[in-house]
């Protein structure tokens, strides 16, 4: 088995691969700039906050093998962190430093708990019990509605600098300088505040899996019995990468609720999001970090952009049976899962794994 | 015609090779002895024979047919039993229950009960109770009943003396050369006194290879020999 | 100390923990005819629980193999067997017992077919090609999940389907100051007597003891000459017809169903196999009953805690059997 990570960058698949990721970046960098409407701002904050959310959860399925449930459970405590002491203090940094860490905190309380509790068994009671912690955390949520404003959600303004009403900059009228037809205003801030955090932490990530530690992680994928036999502490190593993988997605939970200045069960903690996480993971490449990147732009766009494509196609087979039902737009899951069983099968690398290993291949692959 | 022939068999667990070229041919009768140092591959041999793992390239001949990556159960219902290094008793079930199960057809033929019952009488005394609770010996005793609960050609029989008193040790010596009147018995063994007692064909298996084949009698003769394959290579 | 756990073995082990279970909730609760309808509840949720759960934890004994999309055919079996009972309405308000129990019974019938075809077709297209391949298996069976979700969506919509009972099954026995449901009693006759067949063909015949002895050493068992894969079929289909059985039995319990009844149960059900240990129904249906009646317990004690008592359950019975409380293999 050739592993894309270790082998010299100097292969088309892999080159093509970091192609296409820097083109996202920069997309992502102008974005601003490029498209300039709210949505496709939207969009873009979306994106940069799910690759790092993504890329997060790559190291915990792609670097160790082991599926985790509870991950939109993290992202949910990052965010509700933010949210609460935002509501509570009121507009400011403080609650938002203090909500990250609070966030993270708790993160790590869960993540050490539920890996010393169930990655000593069974890998598959992990994939179990991830999954009903995560459930509970979302039932508690929504019941607990007097801190956390329940099924509703908590509505609130994040710090100053982020109001759209806030000059970043003002031309000699006193009115907000505009940048090839940009308003410099909070909003705008905002988006850079997410691209900023979510460049640094995903950075962080790379920096991380190409360290020694990556490289015994790699080793115990590879072969867990003999990278216990050399002396490796799985079970350590393991629950580290977990607590890790829960920390970053606790951050990545905070800058969308700053973002967002809203948090409720359906942006941070649902079920579905986990759905997507997983998608995203698979369909961009598990392992390779770069696939988190090209997983998350393309079901993010599918989520926005599909929907438009389907409700056309469900019009234009209005008179088949079943057919337009099933094309209906609320029904874009049912492809996406059609898409993920067949990736599973063919592709189980992914975009980016599959590209990397046609490119090396040629190298002598495997 | 040898009863099992294998030929240049190569098998690899994951990415690891572990048996590079292994060619040894089992006659028909007695006891046929596997003979290496830790990790040389004789278990691998075994359970490349029964099918648990696949060799590829190599093949395995038995009686004349080729049953090279055969479904393990289509192997075992040509009359070859495995009997494992750890026994592979199933320890929730009954030593009567383990027993049954390996009949073809779920009844037991009474004289074949009653000569294991003579050449194991614990298995008797203790037919109703759970295999866990029996002792080591009683569950090696259990696992060569297994096998032998119906008539069988060839008998694959993994270290049983391993982690065994020896006065057990001599009662499954004794077992063992009963059952070879009937039964081809290939045994993998690490107790060189045992299997000398008991082999008139060897081999001997060193780093994935066949180092040496032969009779029991001149390898038992050639103390050099021995002490080259066997010892521990410091 | 010893020679209380001595004989608290002697009297049934963890077997007991259900009625310790019941006993505290008899204290806190004080009100015995409450506790008495509380208790028939969380047996007959026990038992329907175990249905849907028992497949599960038989083929991951057997094959190693956890399968996320389980909830489907509690889903289908609920959504069809509704379907098939609006269907014959007539017979169901028909003034007759028999025309009554013969919908149920093509209800439930209609259910468990589904169940076997789509449990054979589920077994040979999605899951045996990623035997032995955990990573794999629990992505694709999760893939499996949602597209039988988002297909029951676009069969029957997403608003709730309202499921018709037979008259014979409504209403409730009283008996001096407690009343109990009758289509609760009869969910937990109808659970127990399908655990006490599935309990005589895994002890009393020769296929039960082929898969006990599965269960614990699958190799051993093809080196005897049997085929497990092909046994492995047959164990999915019963287990996919129970687990529609299950879902027909909780369709009419609930009386409503929604498309997300299935991933909601489904996190129930984990937490039915992790407390009774993978691979046994006897740990199955101890896990079930437990669960059964924690739910409904401290669903009348503490409302808000239901779903989160039966995680701290799990988590503490995890802590003290990390395997389970009557895991296959010991």
């Amino acid at each position: 088995m050739s592993n894309p990570m270790t082998q010299t960058p100097a292969n088309t698949g892999t080159m093509m691969v970091k192609g296409v990721v820097a083109l996202i970046a920069a997309l992502l960098l102008f974005a601003p700039f490029l498209f300039q409407d709210t949505r496709s701002l939207e969009v873009a904050a979306r994106i940069c906050i799910f690759i790092v959310l993504v890329a997060s959860f790559d190291l915990l399925i792609g670097y160790t093998g082991i599926v985790s449930f509870a991950h939109t459970m993290f992202f949910g405590f990052g965010a509700y962190g933010a949210a609460i002491l935002l509501k509570q203090m009121g507009p400011g940094w403080t609650p938002v430093i203090l909500g990250a860490l609070a966030g993270v905190g708790v993160s790590l309380v869960f993540a050490v708990v539920i890996g010393l509790l169930s990655l000593r068994v069974k890998a598959i009671f992990f994939a179990m019990i991830t999954l009903a912690a995560a459930s509970v955390v979302l039932v508690l949520a929504s019941q607990l509605s007097h801190i956390t404003g329940g099924e509703d959600g908590i509505i609130y303004k994040s710090p100053d600098l982020f109001k759209t009403a806030t000059k970043l900059a003002v031309d000699e009228d006193g009115k907000v300088l505009r940048l090839w037809g940009v308003r410099l205003n909070g909003k705008l801030a905002a988006y850079y505040f997410v691209f900023a955090t979510s460049l640094i932490l995903f950075l962080a990530m790379l920096r991380f899996v190409g360290s020694p530690f990556g490289t015994v992680l790699k080793a115990i994928r590879e072969n867990e019995a003999r990278a216990e036999a050399i002396g490796y502490r799985v079970v350590a190593y393991r629950t580290a990468v977990f607590c890790l993988s829960a920390a970053i997605a606790s951050l990545a939970g905070t800058v969308y609720a700053v973002w967002l200045k809203y948090t409720g069960p359906d942006t941070a903690l649902s079920f579905s999001i986990m759905i997507d996480i997983l998608l995203m993971v698979v369909i961009g490449g598990m392992g390779t970090m770069w696939g988190a990147v090209i997983g998350a732009v393309l079901m993010i766009l599918a989520q926005y952009y599909l929907r438009d494509l389907m409700g056309a196609a469900a019009e234009a087979t209005a008179n088949i049976p079943i057919l337009p039902q099933l094309l209906a737009p609320d029904r874009w899951l049912f492809w996406l899962g059609i898409i993920f069983i067949l990736l599973v099968y063919f592709f189980p690398k992914g975009i980016a794994g599959t590209a990397m290993e046609r490119g090396a291949a040629k190298g002598g692959g495997a | 015609m040898s009863l099992l022939s294998i030929r240049n068999m190569k098998t690899s667990i994951g990415q690891y090779a572990v048996l590079h070229d292994v060619t040894f041919d089992v006659p028909e009768g007695g006891v046929f002895v596997l003979l290496g140092r830790n990790g040389a591959g004789k278990t691998t041999t075994l359970r490349s024979i029964m099918g648990l793992w696949s060799p590829s390239p190599g093949s395995v001949t038995f009686r004349g047919q080729d049953i090279t990556g055969m479904h393990t159960a289509d192997i075992a219902r040509l009359g070859i039993a495995y009997v494992p290094e750890n026994m592979g008793i199933f320890g929730t079930l009954t030593v009567d229950e383990n027993l049954i199960l390996a009949t073809a057809n779920g009844k037991f033929d009474k004289a074949r009960l009653a000569r294991i019952h003579e050449l194991f009488p614990a298995l008797e005394r203790f037919r109703d109770k759970q295999a866990w609770s029996l002792s080591g010996g009683q569950k090696q005793m259990l696992s060569v009943a297994r096998a032998i609960i119906e008539p069988r050609s060839l008998i694959l029989i993994d270290e049983p003396t391993k982690g065994l008193a020896p006065s057990i040790v001599a009662a499954m010596a004794e077992a063992f050369r009963e059952i070879s009147r009937t039964t081809t018995i290939l045994l993998v063994e690490q107790n060189f006194n045992f299997a000398k007692s008991l082999g008139r064909d060897m081999a001997v298996i060193d780093d994935g290879r066949v180092a040496h084949a032969g009779t029991m009698a001149d390898f038992a003769a050639d103390l050099d020999l021995q002490d080259r394959l066997l010892s521990l290579s410091v | 100390m010893t020679a209380l756990t001595q004989t608290l073995g002697r009297a049934g082990g963890v077997n007991l923990l259900p009625v310790f279970i019941a006993v505290i909730a008899f204290v806190l609760i004080g009100a015995p005819s409450s506790w008495i309808t509380l208790t028939v509840a969380g047996l007959a949720m026990g038992m329907m629980l175990f249905l849907m759960a028992s497949g599960l934890s038989l083929v991951f004994g057997l094959m190693d193999v956890l399968n996320f999309g389980h909830s489907a055919f509690v889903s289908f079996g609920a959504f069809i067997s509704a379907t098939v009972l609006a269907g014959l309405g007539g017979w169901l308000t028909a003034d007759s017992w028999a025309l009554n129990s013969m919908a149920l019974i093509a209800a439930y019938l209609a259910a468990i077919t589904f169940g076997l075809i789509a449990g054979w077709f589920f077994e040979t297209v999605i899951i045996k090609p990623v035997y032995r391949d955990h990573l794999r298996q629990i992505l694709i069976t999760i893939g499996a999940m949602i597209v039988a979700e988002q297909t029951i969506l676009a069969f029957w919509g997403g608003t709730p389907f309202s499921v018709a009972r037979p008259a014979f099954l409504e209403g409730s026995w009283i008996i001096g100051d407690v009343s109990i449901e009758i289509y609760r009693a009869f969910a937990f006759a109808l659970g127990a007597a399908v655990f006490v067949m599935l309990y005589l063909v895994l002890n009393r015949t020769r296929i039960g003891l082929l898969i006990r002895a599965g269960v614990e050493d699958r190799e051993m068992v093809e080196a005897l000459g049997f085929r497990v894969d092909r046994l492995f079929i047959g164990v999915f289909m019963l287990g996919s017809a129970l687990a529609a059985l299950g879902g027909a039995m909780w369709a009419g319990y609930e009386t409503l169903i929604t498309p997300h009844m299935g991933a909601d149960l489904m996190i129930v059900v984990f937490i039915v196999v992790i407390i009774g240990g993978l691979g046994s129904i006897e740990g199955t249906l101890l896990g079930a009953v437990l669960v059964g009646l924690m739910s409904n317990y401290v669903g009348f004690l503490a409302p808000k805690l239901a779903l989160a008592s039966n995680m701290i359950l799990m988590v503490a019975i995890l802590l003290w059997r990390p395997n389970g409380l009557r895991p296959a293999v010991k």
